[in-house]
């Protein structure tokens, strides 16, 4: 009854300018009132949340410690610079212990309790995989900085993305033409016995081989091995190089015994930097490094040609010319893999701008936005170099640095090109349903 | 009360627990359901582990082996073979049944400290043998059984183990028939024959009792309900993983029962979850927060030294089962 008579009201008196402007006035009034002020910031400035899963304990945490610096170094400067599509990014961090079982229920309680936007930033491959299952069922979206071949393999699901990070299949198959034409044609593969070493074993002996070059020998080493003496007589003589991928704290042990076994003598070796990321390279027995080769995402070591992106972001983050802390000499980063973490969150910015994302009611756009990326330019942003990528496959493919050690310090001595590391995808994602 | 038919009280008792788990199905929120549903998951774990060492006498530090024999068993034909849930179910069991009968023939010939190292080593032979065919079980790294895959499928009826209300109650069956399974246990002839080996194994062997026998049945007991949940586990959250079979998830068992009380039909299931929230609840807060959960379960130690549940009964309510 009373809307009737206001409405006849309205009709029988006019609505004069005067009115308008006494009613826009008081509305004015009223956004002006101390309640309403905070209500209606909150409706527009109401911050975008996302899931840091982080390894805080267990192995992955020097991993994770330097993860958790880079990313809020890049929320910092996404924030400044105005945030994503006008709201503030906040991170919500949970701690995984570098476990699958408990990696899965981190997914759950950022979607289900945090009610976060997305979740992001792991790093080892069995957490990724174990947590899979639980973002593709609360279809969140999961971007992950883990450069394993899981992702690309097409064995999770639509709502698992990679696209600041390189796979390890891509990174392999890189390298190869480059140990091919300048280290030697006959390797000797050195790998621990299970995933990560069964990962380089089966990529990296066809990709050479296409190279023109010959795999001698293959040598796993079980995981719980602690000496490696034993396995060196099985390196047949004729080895130009040895690859190897050992990580772990028997990294150490697997050096210096390796050194000790060779000497001057011993064929060249080529390594994933992996093994020694958070290690700093003047440390006790690691001298039996000096003059062989490591591959790096990114380099630890400021280069002399570093891009002025690259010396920003290395700003930003906090880490000095040896790629330690400003804060701390002795604590050296995980800067060949870190950088992914502030290229991924760039990412998500510039698809969650794409897809104009409003809240989890756009996920499902969200993960179209970004499988519709195909470049990514080298600056600021990809401070690693430019990239582009597969929304096929959800993931990207960048540039590898090979680098040597000279004087206990790393030297980038090769940078291969993308189309060094494509391969052909093995799946389709974007057929799955999302 | 006979002894042998349960009394009216502890009927009650576990029949209410079984009910107020199917209330909380509706009642709690979405994120704390999933965590029961896991909780119960392995809440059938530590109650299978408990009947070996909380009613038996026999601290194994092997137990991943069954669960994991039961999370591949199950896992493995699903992934390979796309075989349907139920019979890889069944398979996961079997699996683990096998095992332990197999591990219990061998271990069981040593007691005490040679039956916890025994019992280790053949843990980590398992552990290993699921690194050394990476080519097929994907090694630490592990295998994501797919969503289209984990479904219940009888006839028309199409239950997909994703929706977590109905994962939460297949998580409550798995529970409640490994709870009544064992209260059935603990109060027959059979499960006090356990507990006075447990007691004292020298009398029942004079009494005439086959205590070898007896052991080996509660072996491969313990080991067919680890098995159960490492099955289910697989199939409702879809990962298969080499590090459930390492000694972390052996340990785990012991300490979810030492925390709930040993040789109580409850305690695993009060211990399973006290450890999960006290881990959720204090990593929320601090980095440092294992710091505090090993605080609080010296503390708990200190003041309930037999176990929540098994203080208790010590104290308040001897005729807890």
């Amino acid at each position: 009854m009373t809307e009737i008579r206001t409405d006849k009201a309205v009709k029988s008196s006019g609505l004069t300018r005067r009115t308008a402007l006494k009613g826009l006035g008081a509305a004015a009034g009223l956004m002006m009132g101390p309640g309403f002020v905070r209500y209606s910031q909150a409706q527009s400035a109401e911050p975008i949340r996302i899931g840091f899963q982080c390894h805080r304990t267990g192995i992955g945490a020097a991993y994770g410690r330097w993860y958790e610096r880079t990313t809020n170094a890049a929320v910092k400067l996404i924030n400044e610079a105005g945030g994503i599509n006008g709201r503030p990014l906040e991170i919500v961090v949970e701690d995984d212990g570098t476990d699958p079982k408990r990696g899965a229920e981190v997914v759950e309680k950022f979607a289900n309790q945090h009610k976060v936007d997305l979740v992001y930033g792991t790093l080892f491959s069995h957490v990724v995989t174990g947590s899979a299952p639980a973002a593709g069922e609360l279809k969140i979206p999961y971007y992950v900085v883990s450069e394993g071949y899981h992702v690309a393999s097409g064995k999770l699901n639509r709502y698992c993305i990679q696209p600041g990070i390189t796979d390890v299949k891509a990174q392999v198959r890189s390298v190869a033409p480059w140990i091919a034409s300048n280290i030697g044609k006959k390797v000797t593969l050195v790998f621990p016995d299970y995933a990560f070493g069964h990962d380089h074993r089966d990529f990296f002996g066809p990709a050479f081989q296409e190279q023109g070059g010959e795999v001698v020998a293959m040598l796993p080493i079980p995981p719980t091995e602690t000496s490696f003496t034993r396995y060196f007589p099985q390196i047949p003589p004729d080895t130009d190089a040895i690859y190897h991928v050992m990580v772990g704290p028997a990294v150490l042990t697997f050096v210096k015994e390796m050194g000790e076994f060779f000497g001057s003598q011993g064929p060249a070796l080529f390594g994933f930097i992996d093994s020694l990321e958070a290690v700093d390279l003047a440390s006790p027995g690691l001298e039996f490094l000096e003059g062989s080769h490591f591959w790096e995402g990114s380099p630890r070591y400021l280069q002399p040609d570093a891009s002025e992106a690259q010396k920003f972001y290395r700003d930003a983050v906090g880490i000095d010319e040896n790629g330690a802390s400003v804060n701390d000499p002795k604590d050296v980063s995980t800067a060949a893999h870190m950088f992914g973490c502030w290229e991924t969150l760039y990412v998500i910015k510039a698809a969650m701008e794409a897809a104009d994302y409003k809240g989890p009611e756009d996920r499902a756009k969200l993960i179209e936005a970004t499988e519709a990326m195909t470049e990514f330019a080298e600056g600021k942003e990809h401070p690693q170099g430019d990239k582009t990528f597969n929304g096929k496959i959800h993931q990207c493919f960048g540039h590898q640095n090979i680098s040597l050690v000279e004087n206990m310090k790393l030297k980038v001595v090769h940078r291969t090109s993308i189309e060094d590391g494509i391969y052909e995808p093995e799946a389709d994602y974007m057929t799955m349903p999302l | 009360m006979t002894g042998r038919a349960p009394s009216g009280r502890v009927f009650a008792l576990h029949a209410a627990v079984i009910l107020g788990l199917l209330i909380l199905n509706f009642v709690l929120p979405e994120y704390h359901r999933g965590v029961f549903s896991r909780v119960l998951v392995l809440a059938a774990f530590a109650m299978g582990y408990n009947i070996l060492f909380g009613y038996t006498g026999l601290l194994s530090l092997g137990h991943a082996m069954f669960f994991a024999a039961g999370l591949y068993g199950a896992g493995l034909p699903v992934y390979h073979l796309d075989w349907s849930v139920a019979p890889a179910f069944i398979a996961g069991i079997v699996s683990g049944a096998v095992l332990a009968l197999a591990i219990g023939f061998l271990a069981l010939r040593t007691t005490g400290v040679a039956f916890m190292i025994v019992t280790l080593m053949f843990a980590q032979v398992f552990y290993l043998i699921t690194l050394f065919f990476t080519t097929y079980t994907r090694g630490e790294e592990g295998l994501v059984i797919r969503q289209d895959l984990r479904h219940l499928r009888m006839g028309d009826l199409d239950l997909a183990l994703t929706d977590p209300s109905l994962r939460y109650l297949i998580a409550l069956v798995l529970f409640s028939a490994v709870l009544i399974v064992t209260l059935f246990i603990v109060r027959s002839p059979f499960g006090r024959s356990l507990v006075a080996i447990r007691e004292n194994e020298e009398r029942m062997r004079m009494l005439g009792y086959n205590v070898f026998t007896n052991k080996l049945a509660a072996v491969v007991l313990s080991g067919a309900f680890c098995a159960a949940s490492g099955a289910a586990y697989a199939l409702l959250f879809g990962y298969v993983g080499s590090g459930f079979a390492s000694i972390q998830y052996s340990i785990l068992p012991l300490l979810w029962v030492l925390l709930g009380g040993a040789a109580t039909t409850l305690g695993p299931l009060i211990g399973t979850l006290f450890m999960f929230y006290i881990v959720d609840f204090t990593s929320g807060f601090m980095p440092a927060y294992l710091l505090v959960v090993g605080a609080a379960l010296i503390l708990l130690i200190l003041f309930f030294p037999k176990g929540i549940l098994g203080s208790i009964r010590e104290r308040w309510a001897p005729w807890l089962p």
